[in-house]
């Protein structure tokens, strides 16, 4: 085929070279005025310093699977903590042997997780296949029936404990938080005080007491011969302490709503619950996701208070590895891995808040 | 507030009968369960750590483990709770544990107080100073102005401060709870000097970049009896703990070891026989079976192998007897007669 030339014209003549393409965006961001010319160098200068000898240690000199004989005379990285200790990080005193049925645990719960990212997938269905997902969860980590060993979850620890206390702390907390501030604006003077009352009960107290009743003095006030399953126990406490600090949120949520969208709700004639329901906390969780994320995120992190109950989350497992005195120099590798693990989780959840705030910023 | 007069007492006697009842018969409720709740260290490597496999070993593991081959003939009935140095006596005075083997001093005041009972020792050790050789230091006597690495919430904190103030010295306590990050500062040069228990001194300073680089103070400040503990008032569950430990001390007296346990039991020594329960009697008065003996140390072992398995000198905590050899060694452990 035949090319021929187009007809020059204004739009032909391109921009000089420093305006566009990567000099011109260095240019514009980097380097458009003195103090930020200053501030670029300075942090070119930090990473210079910074980055070589991490990429050295980390990377270059690093051992992988060695003794701690050998990553003691080497001089870099040791992650040979890791791989050495990986199966008691990630899973505690979970029987050696039965290890892959907490693997087979997490890796459906979060597929389950990343499937219902997307609100397209959000179909009655889903709900039947999280109840499936969570039971089959349960019968792997417990075992008793299906032919698999029982394990006691007093053996739990490592990653699943942190995910179960998490992920089921996490979404029971939101309902019940949900409800007590729905509660702490009623008219109802008992329902109203009791909300009120027990949002600042809960607040006025560190979670690490919270969990400490729960694990030694609740169960002296238990008959004798009825114990509550630890586990059960801490999670109850993580409910408990992180629903007070919802209600809080959803409360501002509830407070900013306009007065005009109750009283257009009264008119047409919907009643309390169609009103909440249907107008005001569509429109209030709404606005409110971004410091719920925020809670939910540092109640994930929180998780890892349990360990004062003598629950072996996943830092502790961690901490406990590195009690051996084979591996006792090596605390920044295994504390890097862990906090890597704890990054990607609430990188997931404000990432996906994010994307959540986005697909539902309508009607502005 | 009328209800409320009622509802008090009645809580308050809820509290008492259900801390009562678990008091009155630990050995009953041990059986009952079938298993013994142990509260233990967590990660002090030696006496009480799970290993890489999530499998528990240590010499306060042991101890634990030799009760339970006392009760149950069954070194393996057990579980474990581990425990912090804060919370350790909490959980015994709650019943959440029935006895305690968590590398805890014995005192005087924790065992009135604190509503407990110790045991026999099962390690006795002493508080010590670990400083690296580049500072010159001879003597903990010249550490004035020193600052010093310390766990909280242990008898250590108080001793090391009651050392410095009799020998009019300043100090400068660096605190950090657990031990690896402790040791990790020390190391650092966050601190002059660290005082610990000296069993645990050997095991940090095993694992430093260069150990010849550090060295311990000849001065030990103190007397740290460690012992396992139980619960106030229950005196035959006192006994039976007490008695699992001295058995396998006992046992080390007498040259009964795992290995040889068996050939043993053919012995004509009186001693011997009443001891493994061949002449019975012994297991009767515990309230245990006759072979309580037998089982501790034919599961776990008599003292000296439980020593060398756990902290002895082919460990990397390479600690001597010492203190912890038998009274016919130089040493303080003695065992009275098993009759």
């Amino acid at each position: 085929m035949p090319q021929t030339a187009p007809p020059r014209s204004a739009a032909d003549v391109r921009p000089p070279v420093t305006n566009i393409g990567v000099l011109g965006w260095i240019r514009a961001n980097l380097f458009n005025g003195p103090l930020n010319s200053l501030l670029t160098l300075t942090v070119l200068y930090l990473l210079w310093q910074a980055l070589p000898p991490f990429i050295n240690w980390a990377l270059v000199d690093s051992l992988w699977f060695s003794s701690s004989e050998e990553c003691k005379a080497a001089g870099g990285a040791c992650w040979s903590v890791i791989t050495a200790n990986i199966r008691f990080i990630l899973f505690g005193f979970y029987p050696h042997d039965l290890q892959w049925r907490p693997l087979l645990g997490i890796c459906i719960l979060i597929a389950l997780l990343l499937y219902s990212q997307n609100r397209r997938h959000w179909r009655p269905s889903l709900a039947w296949a999280w109840l499936i997902g969570l039971f089959s969860m349960g019968v792997l980590l417990m075992g008793g029936i299906f032919g698999l060993t029982a394990v006691e979850s007093t053996n739990w620890g490592g990653l699943p404990l942190t995910l179960l206390l998490s992920v089921f702390g996490l979404t029971a907390a939101y309902p019940v938080g949900v409800v007590l501030a729905l509660g702490r604006q009623s008219r109802m003077p008992v329902v109203k005080s009791f909300c009120v009352v027990y949002i600042e009960l809960i607040r006025g107290v560190p979670l690490i007491s919270l969990l400490f009743m729960s694990s030694v003095v609740f169960p002296l006030f238990l008959p004798e011969g009825v114990t509550v399953n630890k586990i059960l126990r801490a999670q109850m406490a993580i409910i408990l302490f992180t629903a007070a600090y919802i209600a809080e949120v959803v409360r501002g949520g509830l407070q900013g709503m306009d007065r005009g969208q109750y009283e257009a709700a009264k008119s047409l004639g919907l009643n309390y619950l169609q009103t909440m329901r249907l107008v005001i906390l569509p429109q209030a969780l709404k606005i409110v996701i971004p410091p719920s994320v925020s809670i939910l995120i540092s109640a994930f992190k929180d998780t890892s208070l349990v360990v004062i109950i003598a629950l072996y989350d996943l830092l502790k497992t961690t901490q406990t590895a590195l009690s051996d005195p084979k591996w006792m120099g090596f605390s920044a590798e295994a504390y890097l891995f862990v906090a890597l693990i704890y990054f990607v989780c609430c990188w997931f959840m404000s990432n996906y808040s994010r994307r959540l705030e986005k697909e539902l910023d309508t009607g502005r | 507030m009328r209800e409320l007069r009622h509802v008090v007492p009645a809580v308050v006697a809820a509290f008492c009968l259900t801390t009562g009842a678990a008091v009155a018969g630990t050995l009953d409720d041990v059986k009952a369960k079938g298993f013994i709740q142990a509260g233990v260290n967590g990660d002090l490597f030696g006496f009480a750590k799970p290993d890489e496999k999530g499998v528990w070993r240590g010499l306060d593991v042991d101890t634990a483990r030799a009760v339970a081959a006392a009760v149950f003939a069954d070194a393996d009935k057990i579980k474990y709770t581990p425990l912090t140095a804060k919370t350790r006596f909490t959980a015994l005075q709650s019943g959440e544990i029935d006895v305690l083997t968590r590398n805890a001093t014995q005192t005087l005041s924790r065992d009135t107080d604190l509503g407990l009972d110790f045991t026999q020792v099962n390690y006795y050790d002493g508080q010590g100073f670990l400083v690296p050789k580049q500072l010159g230091v001879t003597s903990a006597t010249q550490l004035d102005g020193a600052s010093v690495c310390v766990l909280p919430g242990t008898t250590t904190e108080q001793n090391v401060a009651d050392y410095f103030r009799v020998q009019k010295m300043k100090m400068n306590p660096v605190v950090i709870e657990n031990t690896a990050e402790l040791a990790k500062a020390f190391f650092a040069g966050r601190c002059d000097c660290m005082t610990s228990d000296a069993s645990q001194l050997a095991g940090i300073r095993a694992v430093a970049p260069t150990p010849a680089d550090y060295v311990l103070l000849p001065e030990i400040i103190s007397k740290e009896p460690l012992a396992p503990a139980v619960r106030h008032g229950d005196n035959q569950w006192k006994d039976i703990v007490n008695y699992s430990v001295l058995a396998m001390i006992e046992a080390e007296e007498l040259g009964i070891t795992s290995a040889n346990i068996d050939e043993m039991m053919a012995s004509t020594d009186p001693k011997i026989q009443r001891f493994l329960g061949v002449s019975p009697g012994n297991g009767k008065a515990l309230g245990l079976d006759e072979k309580w003996a037998y089982n501790i140390i034919k599961q776990v072992g008599n003292y000296a192998e439980v020593f060398e398995r756990n902290v002895g000198v082919k460990t990397p905590l390479m600690l001597e007897r010492g203190l912890n050899a038998l009274w016919t060694n130089g040493g303080l452990m003695y065992s009275p007669p098993f009759k």
